[in-house]
């Protein structure tokens, strides 16, 4: 178990890129950390970085209290799962549980019973003897996570580890994983594109965008609070709806309607997410609605509103139709951007 | 997956009648040819034969020079397999971690397959010539006095090593493809595992490489029994004396100088054999294990 901590840890990569940053940040003992963010922005970088798989350009990397910039991936105390799982394809799923225990010198009948044990947790007893090209994606998942925690490893790094499997696996082995890094106590870095993983797993979550960290936080501060438009529209689905609006020294407004108090005065961007947005016969906020989209448990209502596009989350018995109707918004719905840098004001 | 038919039978048949066609006129046919002569005693002037039955085979397991020849093949096919296998391995292993300048050492390395077998052979002699040799004054200073062409020892010592070095491009580009197509993923979570880079090469690298290691290794053992006819041919050109010569070149010997057809189509058919047993051997082994998916 431990607590990471990077001091202004920058990547450049050999070619002049620089795909992170100065980035800094602590995990505390027994913490799942998400880092979330679109395609290419860092990512993997950052992951790769804690573990040893890429240098670090500059700054301080701690596992625990020592400075690890410079020790090897082995001697981290890490154990990693890999997006294609990365198992040893002329082993068998024992061996590949047990040969990072083998090379600590662990006598095999404790590596034997740490393995059995493993398997035992992610029910793997039948496959033991198996080569990794016998198994399904979801079994190889499992064997990947088995070889992590046989480690007992102070740091666990997860590399978009579901994002092989279908929508249903994924969930299960979302719940799963989670659970197991509860029960097993162990500090957990885990990076994902797809926010919802990031909101379900997380204690705190990071979010990137190109090589920057735009937040840092809890997944209700990151979805209630979001730091930037990035993270407003970058988190949620359908995401934050975004507005040009004007502020006037003590109203916001969208159009002509007033949203929002605020001593803010020029052009601002106005946040408000769609399930915070209510029909409300006398409410202030006109909307021509265009589209319905029935989604079973609610429905989404997209249409327009003072020339700009709206989305609305409603309850499944609310009788949508399309055409004109009125809304209000929840109290604290409102979140302001400046509508230059995106930063939240 | 689908398979596509033809409608008409004879037209496959006509497709592969150019390839059966070479096949039998330069496989089968000589092949035949050399077995029916293996027991005859030809005339040396080409007037007629004896049927001698299994006499030019018994002849060659009692011929003292014919066995020196067979034991000189399994070591000589041993070393230059052992040699251009292990150094291109190693070498392919040092290129692979330069993987940026790997494209142009690729090409620089493969420029040596494009060399033929005599013209290796000849450098050979050039390097290690009795009174101008590069190589022979280098190794004088060390005080070996080599004697190309006169000792069968330092004659042995420059065909294995014109034979391992012509052979070495071929083996290193293979190695470095198998190595680069081994996952990346796959070798950092072995880094993650072991610390002891021996330790992941032994483990990890060395078995994934092995279907590439097994294919290489019948390769080069046909390379050694066959393909290093020419290192050899320039080397005596026709009058090897007393120095060491493998089993073909004794074929080549013995039928063309010795003008013995009869026992060189014997050697031949023993060589025959010998290439079946390989192949059977390979076919076997590439069924039984060394893939994986
Ligand atoms: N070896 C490299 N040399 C140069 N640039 C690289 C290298 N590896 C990655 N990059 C660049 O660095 C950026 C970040 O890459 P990274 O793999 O960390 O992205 P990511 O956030 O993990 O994306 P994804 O979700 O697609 O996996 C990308 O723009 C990528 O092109
Ligand atoms: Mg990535």
């Amino acid at each position: 178990m431990a607590q990471v901590k990077l001091n202004a840890v920058r990547k450049t990569y050999p070619n002049g890129f620089e795909a992170v940053k100065p980035a800094s940040f602590d995990i505390t003992d027994g913490e799942f950390v998400v880092l979330v963010g679109p395609s290419g922005c860092g990512k993997s970088t950052m992951l790769r970085m804690i573990a040893g798989l890429e240098d670090i350009s500059e700054g301080e990397l701690y596992i625990g209290e020592t400075v690890v910039n410079n020790v090897d991936p082995a001697d981290r105390d890490i154990a990693m799962v890999f997006q294609n799982y990365a198992l040893y394809p002329h082993m068998t799923v024992r061996k590949n549980i047990g040969y990072g225990l083998k090379n600590r010198k662990i006598p095999s009948t404790e590596i034997d019973a740490k393995v059995a044990e493993a398997a035992n947790m992610l029910n793997l007893n039948d496959y033991l003897d198996r080569k990794p090209s016998q198994l399904s994606g979801g079994q190889r998942q499992r064997v990947a996570m088995g070889r992590a925690i046989v480690r007992d490893p102070a740091l666990f790094l997860f590399d978009e580890p579901l994002s092989n499997l279908d929508a249903k696996l994924r969930n299960q082995m979302r719940i799963e994983i989670k659970a197991l890094q509860r029960r097993l106590g162990v500090t957990a870095v885990y990076v994902t594109h797809d926010q919802v993983e990031a909101m379900t797993m997380a204690d705190r979550i990071i979010v990137m965008n190109g090589g920057v960290i735009e937040q840092i936080g809890t997944p209700s501060e990151v979805y209630h609070s979001p730091a930037s438009t990035f993270v407003a529209s970058f988190m949620g689905a359908p995401p934050m709806n975004l507005f040009d609006g004007h502020a006037n020294g003590t109203e916001v407004h969208v159009g002509e309607t007033p949203l929002h108090r605020h001593t803010h005065q020029g052009k601002v961007t106005v946040g408000i997410r769609p399930e915070d947005i209510v029909p409300d016969v006398t409410g202030p906020l006109a909307i021509n609605v265009n589209i319905i989209e029935e989604l079973g448990a609610h429905r989404l209502l997209h249409g327009h509103t003072a020339d700009q596009a709206v989305t609305i989350h409603v309850a499944k018995d609310f009788p949508a139709v399309t055409g004109p109707m009125t809304a209000s918004l929840k109290p604290d719905a409102v979140s302001l951007f400046d509508s230059e840098t995106g930063h939240r004001l | 997956m689908k398979r596509a038919g033809f409608s008409d039978r004879w037209l496959p048949v006509l497709f592969l009648l150019p390839q059966l066609t070479i096949i039998f006129i330069f496989f089968y046919w000589p092949a035949a040819h050399a077995l029916r002569s293996s027991f005859f005693l030809q005339d040396p002037f080409g007037f007629g034969e004896t049927f001698v039955g299994m006499k030019n085979y018994t002849m060659l397991l009692d011929s003292a020079s014919y066995m020196r020849a067979a034991w000189f093949t399994v070591i000589f096919t041993s070393l230059v397999t052992f040699l251009s296998l292990s150094i291109a391995l190693l070498l392919a292993v040092k290129a692979d971690k330069v993987i940026r300048g790997a494209k142009t050492y690729r090409t620089l390395l493969m420029w040596v397959y494009a060399v033929a077998p005599p013209v290796a052979g000849v450098i050979g002699l050039v390097l290690f010539d009795q009174s101008w040799g590069p190589l022979r004054d280098f190794v004088a200073l060390f005080g070996w006095d080599f004697r190309l062409g006169v000792n069968y020892f330092d004659t042995a010592f420059t065909l294995v090593v014109m034979s391992v070095w012509k052979q070495l491009p071929v083996n290193f580009i293979f190695f470095l493809s198998g190595l680069q197509s081994i996952p990346r993923s796959v070798r950092e979570a072995a880094l993650i595992d072991n610390r002891s880079a021996a330790g992941r090469f032994w483990d990890v690298t060395f078995p994934l490489l092995a279907p590439t290691g097994f294919f290489l290794l019948i390769i080069n053992i046909t390379y050694s029994l066959f393909d290093t006819f020419g290192i050899f041919d320039t080397q005596f050109k026709g009058e090897p004396g007393n120095n060491p010569m493998t089993l073909v070149y004794k074929v080549y010997l013995d039928g063309f100088r010795g003008n013995d057809l009869g026992g060189s189509s014997a050697q031949s058919v023993i060589l025959m054999v010998l290439v079946l047993a390989l192949t059977i051997f390979q076919f076997r082994m590439v069924e039984r294990r060394i893939h994986y998916t």
